[in-house]
């Protein structure tokens, strides 16, 4: 099996006449990887996955496969494949002809096709359904024949375009192990594109969040969820409370925040940020939902918040409790379901705590919409 | 009786008035086509005979119209399947904003009279040996001026345009992510073009064909103009109408139907034969006892109808070189003699009555009831027997040298239906 093979990115940008589809992007995709882009449909993903494939050139800057500048170098000559979509089986071909396509092309013969396409198979689990149509397939087995049609090209760097948004949940679930399985065997870059935060997450070494054509953080699925570096990020990524103010002091990598509704709070200055918030800029901070807590009645102020509840949902391994939060917007909270009845009643006055090294405070910016 | 019952009598009455108005033509027209009779007529049966497909096939005008009308009809399936697929190719690539303009442009031959497009194919090509220098007898020249080239130009320009709507309706549903998906696992422009979208255009490159072919065969109008010196079956068949037709022509129509519901058959047939296979290997359907007819031929009135004719017609092909209707010919011939003798002598018979009761009396009281003995013998009182026209005393006298000399031949005289 080969392996992988280097990406980057060098200033992409890419236009399509006034419109800028993806603005002076920057990653660099170690070899072997499985690199995802996460972001809102629209925000320029599938966009870049066709500049690294060949479908597109971008406007300004270089795309570079194991070091080489692919500038001039169409989709059938990149050592790249693609998995579209939509999978787009070729449907008047068999499973075998639609797997060993690449061969075909390349000129090899029949036998040595239905070989290649026949290993193929059983690796995908699908052994002895090379004379089916794909129309006779369902739509896991269509996924799998997808991946094993671009392993067939004996790709160095293997593109994924939302290939798991046309299944139903438990095989999207199931997929998304197998397809984590398949990148460790052969050992190939995988970059994959999605809207679903929790397939990037689960799958991925790392994850570029995309917002209207802009990379705002590349890390490891940990880091973006921890520590996200922009407000968009901590909204995309997750579920997230937040809490807007102006920062009132800082010590070290800690803030205090005068938030609009609940007084001073004790607050982590995200990574990305430290240096560039400075007292009495305007502020977001954000804690998770699952870090807050009740607070016992000796609680610091300075890391508790105050509000009335005005629902509770009990979601089996966990109680979701929305309170009163900034501007018409609920604070929830998630209570690990430990055999309770309830956790509040509506209308109650909860006092909340969290650890101040659970919440982040970055300058202010715009939220991601839900 | 309820209204569902008379709604449905309603209905079947209108599908027979429907069917006979779409149908009947044909039917009469074949008919025609085994009358003896030298005019295409039904009414007067003279014979049954196969002598107009032999004068069919003996001519050979047709022959060469048939030939021509093939030849070119191949050649504008090639010409205009494959502008048709380029043109429509171009339209799902066109920058959006030029797309109507390019569709309407493309369109526009379709509305175009095919008499203008008849002369202006004539006109450019002339114009365009000129502008190449072409002098009389240089290969440019004659092929400039050579009628097969022409006419498969000038039916191209606008068939092409049809065979287009035909690839449009199959590449809107074309998937450009197969194109993409090919190019992606290495395939050239080429590869992806003919191992992927041709064969998905294959069923309406065969329904483009055909329907090219069809309009290519039966075109007149701009066909007339681009011809020149060759012709084609439908500009002979205009110049046998102009001279005067006989029943030939109803047998090359006869052809040309059961040609027709022969190949309708079997490709329905084969279309079921597939379908049915393919329940079977779904487990959909169990496999057929018989296996010779699909079922839709055995319960279906229509189809029974349609086998039942293609089986006369397999017996009457068979019958043809056996069959002469050369005895019968013979005695139509005689009891037309016998008609005509039987004619005189009635008229012989009444201009003596007439001269006895002249010269008997002077009172004219008898003569009526003899005159109008055989006057009143035809189906319709005679009313359109020419004698009537004339006055009644010199009427008998008249109308012996008028039989058969009408400008019809007094195929409509109604005295004709019983003497055959």
């Amino acid at each position: 099996m080969s392996s992988g093979v280097a990406v980057d990115l060098e200033n992409i940008t890419i236009r399509f006449g006034d419109f800028t589809a993806v603005r002076d992007a920057n990653v660099s995709i170690n070899g072997g990887d499985f690199f995802s882009f996460l972001g809102p449909s629209g925000c320029g993903k599938t966009t870049i996955l066709r500049a690294v494939s060949g479908f597109l050139e971008p406007s300004e800057g270089r795309v570079l496969i194991g070091g080489n500048d692919m500038a001039g170098i169409g989709p059938n000559k990149r050592p790249t494949a693609l998995i579209f979509q939509n999978l787009a089986l070729f449907p008047l071909m068999k499973v075998w002809e639609n797997i060993s396509f690449s061969m075909e092309v390349a000129g090899a013969s029949a036998a040595e096709r239905r070989k290649r396409a026949d290993e193929l198979l059983d690796m995908i689990a699908l052994g002895g359904q090379g004379d089916k149509l794909p129309s006779e397939l369902s739509g896991g087995q269509k996924q799998r024949v997808a991946i094993a049609r671009a392993l067939c090209a004996n790709p160095d760097v293997l593109l994924l375009d939302e290939p798991l948004s046309a299944l139903d949940l438990k095989l999207r679930q199931h997929m998304r192990t197998e397809l984590r399985e398949i990148q460790k065997r052969v050992g190939i870059t995988f970059i994959y594109i999605t809207h679903d935060q929790g397939e990037a997450l689960t799958m991925s070494d790392n994850v570029a969040v995309m917002k209207a054509g802009v990379i705002d953080q590349i890390d490891t699925g940990h880091n973006i969820y921890d520590d996200p570096s922009t407000p968009f990020v901590a909204s995309f990524v997750g579920e997230n409370n937040v809490f807007r103010g102006k920062v009132k002091s800082i010590s070290g990598n800690e803030a205090v925040v005068t938030t609009n509704r609940s007084g001073d709070l004790l607050s982590r200055i995200t990574p990305a940020q430290v240096g560039n918030l400075k007292v009495g800029d305007d502020a977001m901070m954000f804690i998770r939902p699952e870090a807050l807590e009740l607070a016992p009645t000796d609680a610091d102020s300075k890391t508790t918040i105050t509000a009335n509840v005005i629902n509770e949902e009990f979601e089996g391994n966990s109680f979701s409790v929305f309170l009163e939060g900034d501007g018409g917007k609920m604070i929830k909270m998630s209570v690990p379901n430990l055999g309770q009845d309830h956790i509040s009643a509506r209308g109650e006055n909860l006092s909340l705590r969290y650890d101040a090294s659970n919440a982040v405070t970055m300058p202010a910016g715009e939220l991601a919409s839900e | 009786m309820s209204s569902a019952n008379l709604i449905r009598v309603a209905l079947g009455a209108y599908l027979l008035i429907f069917f006979s108005y779409l149908l009947g033509p044909l039917v009469v027209m074949s008919l025609t086509a085994f009358n003896s009779s030298s005019f295409p007529t039904v009414s007067p049966w003279a014979c049954f005979s196969y002598e107009w497909f032999d004068v069919l096939f003996n001519d050979k005008h047709i022959r060469d119209g048939i030939y021509y009308s093939i030849v070119i009809g191949i050649g504008t399936v090639i010409l205009s399947v494959s502008m048709g697929l380029a043109a429509s190719i171009v339209l799902t690539q066109v920058w959006p904003k030029l797309r109507s303009t390019y569709y309407t442009m493309i369109i526009a031959p379709i509305l175009i009279p095919g008499v203008v497009l008849g002369i202006s194919t004539l006109v450019f090509w002339d114009r365009a040996g000129a502008f190449f220098g072409a002098t009389d007898g240089s290969f440019l020249y004659g092929l400039f001026h050579n009628g097969i080239f022409l006419t498969i130009l000038g039916q191209s320009s606008f068939i092409a345009s049809y065979a287009m709507l035909v690839f449009v309706a199959r590449l809107q549903r074309f998937d450009t992510d197969l194109t993409e998906a090919a190019l992606d696992l290495g395939a050239t422009h080429t590869q992806a073009f003919r191992k992927i979208l041709l064969p998905f255009m294959r069923p309406a490159i065969a329904s483009a064909s055909v329907l090219a072919f069809l309009a290519s065969f039966e075109n007149y109008n701009t066909t007339t103009f681009t011809i020149i010196d060759y012709k084609t079956l439908t500009t002979v068949l205009a110049q046998k109408v102009r001279l005067g037709i006989n029943p030939s022509i109803s047998s090359l129509a006869f052809i040309i139907i059961v040609l027709t519901i022969f190949a309708a058959l079997a490709f329905e047939a084969a279309n079921r034969n597939k379908e049915h296979k393919l329940a079977v290997k779904k487990g959909k359907a169990s496999e057929r006892k018989s296996g010779i007819l699909p079922s839709f031929m055995t319960g279906n009135p229509a189809a029974i109808l349609l086998v039942l004719l293609a089986f006369v017609v397999i017996v009457m092909v068979g019958t043809a070189q056996k069959y002469s209707p050369e005895t019968c010919k013979i005695e139509v011939r005689e009891a037309k003699q016998i008609a005509i003798q039987q004619r005189i002598e009635q008229l012989k018979e009444a201009r003596r009555l007439k001269d006895e009761a002249k010269a008997a009396t002077q009172s004219d009281a008898p003569a009526a009831p003899t005159t109008a003995a055989p006057k009143n013998s035809g189906a319709f009182g005679n009313v359109f027997a020419p004698t009537n026209l004339s006055d009644e005393d010199d009427a008998a006298p008249k109308a012996a040298p008028k039989d058969g000399n009408g400008a019809f031949g007094n195929v409509f005289d109604p005295n004709n239906l019983n003497s055959e």
